[in-house]
């Protein structure tokens, strides 16, 4: 068994090969980072770890990966594996590395950068690692000592036409490969951008896909985030999600996990600004051996805000999902709104849900609910689809379908929607619930 | 009228719930083109009566047997049931969240075509056909696009359980307790729909408490059903007596019978 502090300090000499190929500007960042990786090395131990408790990182933490490189690939392969649409800019990384061919070119109205490049304007810089919070994250802080490529897309003050940026984290499943994508989103005031994060491919071998990104909600302005997972159940994928809100801004997201090993997703929302609000909408299918861990915290630091914690689940096989949503509303924080909800729906007896729905209020006007439910459908249900000619199977489907479309009817973008309807419905399994 | 088919034969009849006998032996014949009613005061088994013929789980059956078309139906799954023309209209109408009204009438009624030789509809031929059984029950256009009966008020769900039952033009009709929680103008709505599906090899079997939908919808028969027995049959008529003297009266008046 290793111990959490060796882990880390086998990339140390990778780290150092790193820094001598990017730019100057990230040194110190990267060896802050790097310093606390070594201290506390990666959450091996679920004991005492409320971050990691349903979840056992240890399958993911303990091989030796190494730093993924660009293999050849062909545009369709990718098109396959996510959504796309020529009226978006698609932003292209393989392997974690920025693939131009394939991107498209950048939009004159929002600035999207690569991290790799050579020199930002300072606030930018300041903005990496401003709301990411890795001092007891190892995985978080291994991002930040790594990241060698990703996004900076930047929305200036009243932009609003409307531009999809889809970002495309393909990766190829090289055997014993990591890859740390690295996502920073600022958006001006009264701006609107909409921003979908694609972390698909994956191979018959272990890989690591380890990413952050951190999002700046400006002074009145909307961001939709979409995040979607399709890998393979070779796949480790460990996401961090860090957004501040600002005053009367808006952040509206939506998750849709539908494969990989072990994946997890710690979003983590500041509600920071008044008559700011979140909206947090998720769709996870674990099948197989899959686990799937939604952590995902709501912190209310001002009056007048409202935030919705939505997801949903479909378990099948021997798959383990967790949900653990806790959502703070300080002193500060009067009148908040704030309401979640974890639904699902368990389709094997073998398969299991962990949903810890949690409230924190330490201000005393506010109004705040919160429930979950895990079950298989009730009998009425169908019988009542029975009673109308429509056999075990297609009952079973329509209410799958149904459970599903609840999550996915709400996806603005009308192509990335039909997009989730074909390639996430004809994932599901078919079933026959049985009475 | 008793010259036409025997559609469904209910005989001696045994139903339990959990180890508690509900129906202790029921006996009724249903002919083609006969609308029957069944009465009786709560806890009866009336409505037990329309679920087990429908195939409801949850029942068991512990004697007698129902031939629907000259074969018995206790083995038969309810979906088969649905298809060989059997309809239920529910008491309270079920919510399929997410299941959309328009797909879920449209597998409705291609199953029970699937099942009769027929191809499935088109989607053209299909809206056409719910365009105008939706106008028969006078529901809101919007509501075919929302989820089955979710956000529905009381009388949008019967009136719904009367556009299925116009789409899917079953054999026999099964009401239960259709009436219940319904206003006058849904009532009438309601009787409307199921008035323009009788015909003379249509049935239909009403379940209720009250006579007031008797009123639109005027029986052939009217049974009724105290502690899951008939204990008086009769036509239209009797339905007024019991609304003016209540269900006492045939209580005491079999009691009478009984001790005599």
């Amino acid at each position: 068994m290793q111990d959490t502090i060796t882990i880390a300090d086998q990339y140390q000499e990778d780290f150092q090969d790193l820094c001598a190929t990017l730019p100057e500007w990230s040194s110190e960042f990267r060896n802050e980072a790097m310093l606390i990786f070594k201290q506390i090395g990666l959450p091996v131990h679920r004991k005492g770890n409320e971050k990691w408790k349903y979840t056992s990182a240890r399958p993911i933490a303990e091989p030796q990966y190494s730093l993924a490189t660009f293999e050849e690939v062909d545009l369709d392969t990718i098109k396959k594996a996510a959504p796309w649409h020529d009226s978006w800019l698609n932003v292209v990384f393989v392997n974690g590395q920025y693939q131009g061919t394939f991107s498209s070119d950048t939009s004159p109205a929002i600035q999207v950068s690569n991290i790799a490049s050579d020199d930002f304007p300072q606030d930018i810089v300041e903005s990496i690692g401003g709301i990411m919070d890795y001092s007891d994250d190892g995985f978080a802080a291994w991002n930040s000592a790594f990241m060698s490529d990703g996004s900076i897309i930047s929305v200036p003050d009243g932009e609003n036409s409307g531009l999809v940026i889809n970002l495309i984290f393909f990766n190829q499943g090289v055997p014993g490969t990591v890859n740390h994508p690295r996502v920073l989103v600022t958006s001006g005031k009264k701006s609107s951008v909409n921003v979908i994060e694609n972390y698909v491919g994956g191979g018959e071998d272990n890989t690591l896909t380890n990413s952050v990104s951190e999002i700046y909600v400006g002074e009145g302005s909307t961001v939709n985030h979409y995040r979607l997972m399709s890998e393979t159940d070779h796949t480790y994928d460990v996401g961090y999600g860090r957004v501040k809100i600002g005053t009367g801004g808006r952040f509206n997201s939506r998750a849709f996990f539908r494969g990989s090993g072990i994946g997890r997703y710690d979003l983590n929302v500041l509600v920071d600004g008044e008559n700011a609000s979140c909206d947090l909408q998720g769709l996870y299918f674990t099948s197989g051996n899959q686990h799937m861990d939604n952590f995902i915290n709501i912190d209310h630091l001002k009056p007048h805000c409202q935030s919705n914690l939505f997801y949903k689940g479909i378990l099948d096989g021997k798959s383990r999902a967790v949900f653990g949503g806790t959502v703070l509303v300080r002193k500060e924080a009067q009148k908040t709104d704030s309401i979640q909800s974890d639904k699902n729906l368990i389709l094997s007896p073998d398969a299991e849900v962990d949903s810890k729905p949690a409230l924190f209020i330490y201000a005393d006007d506010v109004k705040c609910a919160h429930g979950a439910t895990a079950g298989n459908i009730d009998a009425d249900t169908v019988f009542y689809m029975r009673s109308r000619g429509v056999d075990l199977e297609t009952a079973s489907r329509l209410i799958i379908y149904g459970f599903a479309g609840e999550v996915i009817d709400k996806v603005e973008i009308e192509e990335l929607r039909a997009y989730l309807e074909e390639a996430f419905l004809t994932s599901l399994p078919s079933h026959r619930f049985e009475f | 009228m008793s010259k036409s088919d025997k559609l469904i034969e209910v005989k001696d009849l045994r139903v339990s719930v959990e180890e508690t006998e509900i129906l202790k032996g029921i006996n009724l014949s249903i002919h083609e083109g006969e609308v029957h009613a069944i009465m009786g005061p709560n806890g009866s088994g009336k409505s037990t009566l329309a679920n087990v013929i429908a195939g409801r789980p949850g029942y068991s059956v512990t004697g007698g047997d129902i031939v629907y078309k000259g074969q018995s139906l206790l083995e038969v799954e309810p979906e088969i049931r649905a298809r060989s023309g059997i309809f239920l209209a529910f008491q309270y109408p079920v919510e399929l969240p997410g299941v959309r009204t328009w797909q879920f009438l449209k597998s409705a009624i291609d199953a029970v075509r699937k099942e009769n030789g027929e191809d499935e509809l088109s989607v053209r031929e299909f809206d056409q056909l719910l365009e105008e059984k939706r106008n028969l029950v006078e529901m809101d256009p919007d509501l075919v696009k929302r989820s089955v009966n979710e956000g529905f008020s009381g009388g949008e769900k019967k009136r719904n359980e009367i556009l299925q039952l116009a789409l899917l033009d079953p054999s026999l009709a099964l009401l239960d307790e259709t009436d219940s929680g319904l206003d006058i103008d849904a009532l009438r709505i309601v009787s409307h729909g199921v008035n323009v599906f009788k015909s003379p090899e249509k049935s239909v079997l009403i379940v209720t408490h009250y006579q007031r939908i008797l009123d639109y919808i005027t029986p052939d028969f009217v049974h009724v059903l105290v502690d899951g027995r008939i204990v008086r049959s009769g036509d239209s008529k009797l339905a007024l007596e019991l609304e003016e003297k209540g269900y006492e009266w045939v209580r005491e008046s079999v009691g009478e019978e009984v001790n005599s």
